[in-house]
């Protein structure tokens, strides 16, 4: 196993062309092209904040929280803190669910490195993040966040750990699939139920005392809460442990992951 | 000298699981918690059984057999993409395998890109294939499409796209599984020409084909699989000559069992032959289709009064052997056994060859040849003799036939004997004239074959 992971560096060369061949034949053939990219996440910012701030208006007045930075809770940002990073994780999952059944031809006819594939998955869902990045760029500054260098700085580490747990779970689901094709259906409803369970669209501090115990336990809440610490709530980045602590479990389970991943590498020729 | 391919006792078994494993969900074997005992086969099927070879540096190995015989199973494991369940395969050297070409296309982006993608897939770096790129394009004859999405190929173009990257991709060791039917005559010929460029060059080749002639002219080595074992290895003549004799032998007896099968059907509807065939007199022949719905069989049958009956045919070839392969230019002797229960003497025995497309080759009778009946008692044997099997290559089929003069069917076989005539050349048509090519002036020839 470690021996082909040691591999993997090698073959960067191809992760790169493959993540640069995934966004191009994404949008090849639409009018807006590549400007889908920051559409879709703006078309997404308005569904909800739509949906959020008239439809069901979310109250959010608990004397706990920490304070937003302006008077009028800007909630569609607050929103969109977490939900592009959500995006990026739950389309990956999504997609890496097929990636080997659709790759089937490439692990079948060539001697090709399957992991190579939900890794690709997911560094292309990480590019499709980086370009909704603008988009809620101009919205901070538009409602004038109080942004400083010293969170900033946690922004990349955020993102690494969020890769790492990404593409362990990419790993694991991409080879689980290859034998038990039902986890594509399970994971549709999986992954809204894990949506809901994760404060995204609430502050955590909204959450019942046994709900946040609960929470406390889902690795993508410390992620959200860190996205939205660092870019939307007043004050300093206090959930450095949790994500710290996160970033050890998230190597821990893509290593458990690549393991699983390795040992059904040889199975995979046969039934995909 | 060293091996660049080396098989030792490999066998492959894949599993073959039975209708019930489908249905097995990731609940169950989570609930039984034998998530790898789940993975275990209920059942298996072995393509390939202790094969030990070994190709020296440099060498071409020709690999044949019938279908499902483990050749593709072998290029893969030596390729690598799946490995031996027990023993060991070790190749040494790069290896580019043509099994499944442009595998790993992407049809919405151009050509271009996916040469690119393609050539890094295969173990090249971004600037070697930059080096290469307008070599592959111009092996491919893409030069005018090269920017075009790869979704608008024709097959064709696809193929050879694919081709031309894996042949650049400059292995070591080349897999090739039957891969040549990818374009045009020229095509093929550019393909083969780089392929003895990488003989030339000492570039060891692995080579699975039902091209016995490739094999032949181009390997130096062949391997015959035969349900996964080797049946035989050597000199490449000597191994496709004893696989032809073996093709020659199953199609003996499938063509058998085949003509077996349609004399039953055919004879089901009709009376029992063992009631006195005066008795049976119908004014209209019975006809006997042996089934509308089977259309390829819907004009073969049996029908007349069986006043006289035929009992037995058997082709006779060279050897005086009953058999159903002949090789064109080969005496045949179609012997008909009859029998009149009450004498005759208003009869014609004549025999019809037809073609698979159901075109009459021949056709006469005793008749046509002049011939008056006389008298026709008991059992009787006549023998069609053709002194030359003059035929191209392809199966045909025989009409044999008892009649009264007048057209009135005794005993009327249509298209229930069936034969084979083999060929090396691929002529068309169907007569196959005894022929030279002489020539003479300033014209000359190679032959192909040395």
């Amino acid at each position: 196993m470690l021996h082909n992971l040691a591999q993997l560096p090698r073959y960067r060369g191809l992760i790169q062309s493959l993540v640069a061949r995934e966004l191009k034949a994404r949008y090849r053939g639409s009018v807006l092209g590549f400007f889908w990219s920051f559409v879709n996440p703006l078309l997404l910012l308005l569904v909800y904040s739509i949906v959020f701030a008239y439809i069901m208006p979310a109250r959010f007045t608990g004397g706990e929280e920490p304070k937003p930075f302006a008077d009028a809770y800007p909630y569609g940002v607050f929103l969109f803190c977490g939900l592009l990073p959500w995006t990026w994780f739950a389309s990956t999952l999504n997609e890496s669910a097929g990636v080997l059944i659709s790759g089937g031809n490439l692990i079948k006819k060539v001697l090709f490195p399957a992991e190579v594939l939900p890794i690709v998955t997911a560094l292309a869902n990480m590019v499709h993040f980086f370009f909704g990045l603008p988009i809620l760029v101009l919205f901070l500054i538009y409602y004038g966040a109080p942004i400083t260098f010293g969170e900033l700085v946690w922004f990349p580490v955020i993102v690494l750990v969020q890769l790492i747990l990404t593409m362990g779970l990419g790993l694991l689901v991409a080879a689980l699939t290859v034998h038990f094709r039902d986890i594509r259906d399970i994971l549709a409803n999986v992954l809204t139920l894990w949506f809901f369970a994760t404060p995204i669209i609430y502050p955590w501090q909204h959450a019942p005392d046994l709900g946040k115990w609960f929470l406390n336990l889902n690795p993508f809440t410390h992620l959200a809460i860190s996205y939205q610490e660092v870019l939307f709530f007043r004050g300093p980045f206090g959930h450095w442990r949790w994500l710290l602590a996160m970033a050890v479990v998230s190597i821990g389970f893509f290593l458990f992951a690549y393991f699983v991943f390795d040992r059904l590498r040889d199975t995979f020729a046969e039934e995909v | 000298m060293t091996h660049a391919i080396e098989l030792t006792n490999a066998s492959k078994v894949y599993r073959r699981f039975a209708h019930r494993r489908q249905f097995a969900t990731l609940k169950s074997a989570l609930l039984s918690r034998s998530l790898v005992r789940d993975l275990r086969p209920d059942e298996t099927f072995t393509a390939l059984t202790n094969v030990t070879v070994s190709v020296p540096r440099g060498q071409t190995l020709g690999v044949i057999g019938r279908n499902g015989s483990g050749k593709s199973t072998m290029l893969k494991l030596v390729a690598g993409i799946t490995k031996p369940t027990s023993g060991t395969v070790r190749v040494n050297g790069r290896i580019s395998a043509l099994i499944e070409l442009g595998a790993g296309f992407h049809p919405e982006i151009s050509g271009r890109e996916n040469v690119f993608i393609n050539g890094i897939m295969l173990g090249l770096t971004k600037r070697e294939v930059a080096q290469r790129f307008d070599e592959i394009v111009e092996f491919a004859e893409l030069q005018e499409f090269i920017d075009a999405p790869v979704k608008n190929y024709s097959s064709g173009m696809y193929m050879r796209l694919g081709f031309a990257v894996a042949i650049h991709v400059d292995p070591e060791v080349l897999l090739v599984d039957e891969v040549l039917a990818v374009g045009d005559e020229g095509f093929t010929h550019k393909c083969l020409d780089k392929f003895a460029e990488f003989k030339r060059r000492g570039k060891t080749i692995l080579l699975v084909t039902h091209s016995l002639g490739m094999v032949e002219r181009f390997c130096d080595e062949a391997l015959w699989l035969d349900a996964g074992r080797i049946k035989g290895s050597g000199d490449p003549k000597r191994i496709v000559g004893a696989y032809l004799t073996d093709v020659e032998q199953r199609e003996e007896h499938e063509l058998a069992a085949g003509d077996a099968k349609a004399r039953e059907s055919a004879s089901v509807a009709i009376v029992s032959p063992d009631e006195p065939a005066s008795a049976v007199l119908p004014d209209m022949p019975i006809e006997t289709a042996t089934g509308p719905a089977d259309m390829f069989r819907a004009t073969e049958g049996r029908w007349g009064s069986r006043e006289v009956e035929i009992t037995q045919v058997t082709l006779v070839g060279p050897d005086g052997e009953a058999g159903h392969v002949f090789h064109s230019g080969d005496p045949m002797d179609v012997r008909i056994q009859m029998r009149a229960p009450l004498p005759v003497d208003d009869f014609v025995v004549g025999i019809g060859i037809f073609n698979a497309e159901g075109v009459c080759c021949y056709g006469t009778n005793t008749s046509i040849a002049e011939l008056v009946a006389e008298r026709l008692s008991g059992n009787a044997e006549a023998t069609f003799s053709i002194a030359s099997l003059d035929l191209v290559e392809g199966t045909y089929k025989l009409d044999v036939a008892v009649h009264k003069l007048d057209g009135y069917p005794y005993d009327y076989h249509r298209l229930l004997y069936t034969f084979r005539v083999k060929l090396r050349a691929k002529d068309v048509g169907i007569y196959r004239p005894r022929h030279e090519w002489r020539f003479a002036g300033d014209v000359t020839f190679k032959d192909a074959r040395r």
